[in-house]
């Protein structure tokens, strides 16, 4: 990229020329070194374009990287630690990864393209550790972060708009399925995932056809009332829904610096990730460790009374207090006030009455609220959509 | 099919210590070596016809008297040639300088360099024995430490402490610093600095100008602690200490097989659990002890695969290349060297004329180049024992330094050329040296590698500096001699205290699993 006197440091997605023209509130964030709206023009409003019709989300600066060679699988199942044989071919499975020390060093998702091909998408840079990971391997890793423009397609009316735009038989792809089309002859890969909860796509393309790519889906998505969506409206849309953000919701074990400030896959109630049936995979020595002796922390999902969000709120058991809030907002579409804790072990069991000591702001003036809060068994917003296959046309 | 209690995968001289002291405690013991003899890199072989030599220690500098006597050694044939040999600082013009335990001659060297000498030695002698103290038990953990950890660190503060004021900070002046520094602080003669800091380099991978020299220094004169006043010759070889220990282990029950390369070390859910021998053949037991050097053992017998990342990044980080060839010359008579009758060419030959000489030796070795003009520890064993060659002829060993492990271009293409410049090294010092050599032979850090096993030809199993030494011996997590795998053991040189035919690693390591007991 030729970069001139007075450019702004940050990159610029190669959905940038469409992305800023749309971006009517000029809100813009970094993200992995790329310059990305976090509104573009009303949270609420980009958010119920997710529930009601169809929003679109740049994620073109997630990290990609690109594993392949005889040895992928194999590898890939030593370094996270889900069983990725069961990941078949053309298709994509959530998982975690950790040190030795069973501390999670990350999230992400895996596309399994080929017999012996896959990418990983991260939330942090991992090429280090997955170059550290790979001796022993016969894979190749490639970073292809900067290759591969990403779009997110999520809502309601999301496949309608994609069978407008051509692709075909779209609504046949299951969950966590991808597919392959031909766009203007380069390869289109779909994928119906998402961090939406919600029927949804994610558009993978080569970064010179992006904008043609954009242009094209919003023509078609115009009856179906397509709006691009920042970064603070996905947000809100991931709450609600019950996924963890990394960087957010757990610090990585990689970054963090005071002892005991990471997490285990347990502790993030991310357990039924763990597959003890592995021979070996990093991480599996401590978390069975600590399956003997126990987690130190607990994650849970509190419904907390009112409709103040318990941001950054301090949890009491009685007078003690047992943990932190890491996420909250109050859901439009369930219609209540959710919030992510870190409780102490043993507290947070599903029913568990707590106390949420809640600040908020109006008009420069502070108040406090203790609300009371419970423990709930699962995400707030789940709809029927969202694992129906054929996807429904709305 | 025999049960086994433990299965020790390499007969070198510290996997027969380690199987002698289990299957004295009761333990049913099997020790797979890959080569025909034991012993490891204490090892004797016939280079050409006729002609044998120590092939790859050649002095005895180190071996603990106390493996010693619970072995019973001599009982079982372990005899020495030669016993407290001088080094003898070679100098062209025969204007020699020898060192000889606690006192130093020459007539270059000055009345106030020998008085010098003596207090040096008086002082490494009080930090050495500390170090000894410390090598006869397994290294403390720092943190999690138990009650004989915390015991085993008291001691060595205490020991510290005891040694007074003024030593114990002089101690901690010198243990990070260099030998190059040290010398000139203490020293005038040339030579004397020069004999004297090529004991800290000896096997190194380190000029007299690298950090961790002086430490080098000081765990050579454990050796001194162990009651070598100078280094000793063995009868018959190095490779005589294996045969006596393999008969002290044999006699204790353990049961040995030569010529049985261990291809893999079988983990089951985590937990190694037996060996499957090369040819295909599986050996199951509930503990594995490795002999190997620990990159050895991870890298290829356990498989990085099969273990998580952040131990495969600590085996892998392990300093380990070597910048030692060995060279064997077969010789039709005693050569001539200046200066010296021929009951000093029994005794350790040191060409090394300066500090700058080794240091510029080193040179070479940093850009992956041999050394033009390479320092040199030789030996003639022939003198003392005359079983090593046909009657009249003699053998010459030379420890040479330096020679990289990954020499540019490869070694098959240099081997000639080098050994010919090992040859012009000597020329000086023994003019007619090259009428009498009848074979040759280099061993490269390559050649050293693939005879003995040892990963980068390191003969002390990983360079012995203090990044590598006590609690961060071979990589934390494996200081004491378990691993992360559990009933992995490790017993060579790698592990505390290292190497130099001294045999405590093995008997540390086996001590450590009898205390273990059911757990380990």
């Amino acid at each position: 990229m030729n970069r001139k006197h007075g450019d702004i440091m940050m990159l610029e997605t190669p959905f940038h020329s469409r992305v800023a023209a749309l971006n009517e509130i000029n809100e813009w964030d970094g993200w992995a070194g790329y310059t990305t709206p976090t509104a573009y023009f009303d949270v609420e409003l980009e958010y119920f374009a997710v529930r009601s019709t169809t929003g679109v989300f740049d994620l073109s600066p997630m990290n990609k990287y690109r594993i392949t060679g005889p040895d992928a699988q194999a590898y890939l199942d030593r370094v996270m630690t889900r069983n990725i044989s069961k990941i078949s071919v053309g298709r994509v499975g959530y998982s975690v990864w950790c040190n030795d020390a069973g501390q999670v060093l990350d999230d992400g998702t895996i596309f399994r393209l080929g017999e012996s091909d896959y990418r990983l998408c991260s939330y942090a840079r991992a090429m280090d550790w997955l170059s550290w990971c790979a001796m022993g391997f016969d894979v190749h890793i490639d970073d292809e972060s900067d290759g591969v423009a990403a779009l997110a397609v999520q809502g309601p009316t999301s496949c309608s708009c994609l069978k407008a735009m051509g692709l075909n038989a779209i609504e046949e792809l299951k969950p966590f399925g991808l597919t392959h089309f031909d766009f203007e002859g380069e390869d289109l890969m779909v994928s119906r995932t998402g961090f939406t909860g919600d029927l949804g796509y994610e558009l993978w393309i080569a970064p010179h056809k992006a904008e043609a790519l954009w242009d094209k889906l919003f023509a078609a998505g115009k009856p179906y009332m397509i709006k691009p969506i920042g970064s603070s409206a996905l947000n809100l849309a991931r709450i609600e829904t019950g996924f963890l953000q990394a960087g957010v919701d757990f610090v990585s074990a990689q970054d963090a610096v005071r002892p005991g400030r990471s997490r285990s896959p347990f502790e993030l109630g991310l357990g039924w990730l763990v597959d003890m049936n592995k021979p070996v995979f990093n991480g599996k020595k401590a978390l069975q460790r600590e399956q003997k002796e126990g987690s130190r922390y607990r994650f849970v999902i509190l419904d907390v009374e009112g409709n103040k969000p318990a941001h950054n709120s301090f949890i009491f058991k009685g007078k003690k207090q047992v943990g932190t809030v890491t996420s909250a907002a109050w859901c439009p579409t369930a219609k209540s006030n959710v919030a992510f804790a870190q409780l102490e072990m043993p507290h947070g069991q599903v029913g568990d009455e707590l106390v949420a000591e809640i600040y908020y702001e109006r008009e420069l003036q502070w108040t406090r609220v203790l609300a009371p809060c419970k423990v709930i068994d699962s995400a707030v917003f789940n709809p029927e959509r969202r694992r129906m296959t054929p996807a429904p046309a709305f | 099919m025999t049960k086994y209690d433990a299965v020790l995968v390499g007969g070198g001289h510290n996997g027969l210590v380690c199987a002698a002291y289990l299957a004295k405690a009761g333990k049913n013991v099997l020790v797979l070596e890959a080569n025909e003899t034991l012993g490891g890199a204490a090892a004797t072989r016939e280079f050409a016809p006729g002609y044998k030599v120590s092939s790859c220690a050649h002095w005895l500098t180190h071996l603990s008297p106390q493996v010693s006597k619970d072995l019973s050694l001599e009982r079982h044939g372990l005899a020495l040639a030669a016993t407290d040999l001088n080094s003898i600082g070679l100098a062209a013009d025969g204007q020699h300088v020898t060192v000889s335990g606690d006192s130093v001659a020459g007539d270059t060297v000055s009345a106030a360099d020998k008085q010098a000498y003596t207090e040096f030695h008086r002082k490494t002698m009080k930090f050495s024995g500390l170090l000894a103290k410390a090598f006869a038990v397994r290294p403390p953990k720092l943190v999690e430490s138990n009650f004989t950890d915390r015991l085993n660190l008291i001691k060595l503060g205490l020991g510290m402490k005891m040694m007074g004021r003024e030593d114990m900070s002089e101690l901690m002046r010198l243990a990070l610093i260099n030998m190059y520094d040290v010398m000139e602080e203490n020293f005038d003669n040339e030579a004397l600095k020069a004999l004297l800091s090529f004991d800290g380099v000896l096997g190194a991978h380190m000029g007299p100008r690298s950090p961790n020299t002086v430490f080098g220094y000081l765990y050579r004169r454990v050796g001194d602690v162990h009651g070598y006043r100078g280094p000793a010759q063995v009868k018959g070889g190095m490779g005589a200490v294996g045969i006596a220990l393999a008969e002290a282990a044999r006699s204790v029950g353990v049961e040995i097989r030569t010529a049985t390369p261990v291809a893999k070390i079988n983990l089951r859910d985590g937990r190694a659990v037996g060996v499957t021998l090369a040819t295909g053949d599986v050996i199951e037991a509930p503990l594995i002890v490795s002999n190997a050097d620990p990159v050895t053992t991870f890298e290829k017998l356990v498989g990085y695969r099969n273990v998580e990342t952040g131990l495969v990044r600590r085996v892998s980080q392990i300093r380990m290349r070597s910048g030692v060839a060995k060279l064997h010359l077969a010789l039709d008579g005693l050569p001539q060297f200046c200066g010296l009758d021929e009951s000093q060419l029994g005794q350790r030959l040191v060409i090394a004329p300066t500090m700058d000489y080794i240091e510029s030796a080193f040179n070479h070795a940093k850009y992956g180049e041999s050394s033009l003009a390479p320092a040199l520890d030789i030996s003639i064993p022939t003198i003392a024992d005359h079983t090593l060659a046909p009657a009249g002829k003699h053998v010459l060993s030379a420890i040479v330094q330096f020679a990289p492990y990954d020499l540019n271009g490869g070694w098959d293409a240099h081997r000639e050329h080098f050994t010919r410049q090992v040859i012009d090294a000597i020329s000086p010092y023994a003019p007619d040296i090259s009428q009498r050599i009848v074979a040759s032979e280099l061993l490269t850090p390559v050649d050293l590698e693939r005879e003995f096993h040892m990963k980068g030809g390191h003969w002390h199993h990983g360079e012995i500096s203090l990044d590598q030494v006590m609690m961060m011996r071979p990589f934390p997590g494996a200081t004491q001699y378990g691993t992360a795998v559990g009933g992995l053991y490790l017993c060579g040189a790698g592990s505390h205290p290292g190497g130099s035919v001294m045999g405590l690693a093995g008997r540390n390591a086996a001590q450590e699993i009898i205390k273990r007991g059911a757990d380990a």
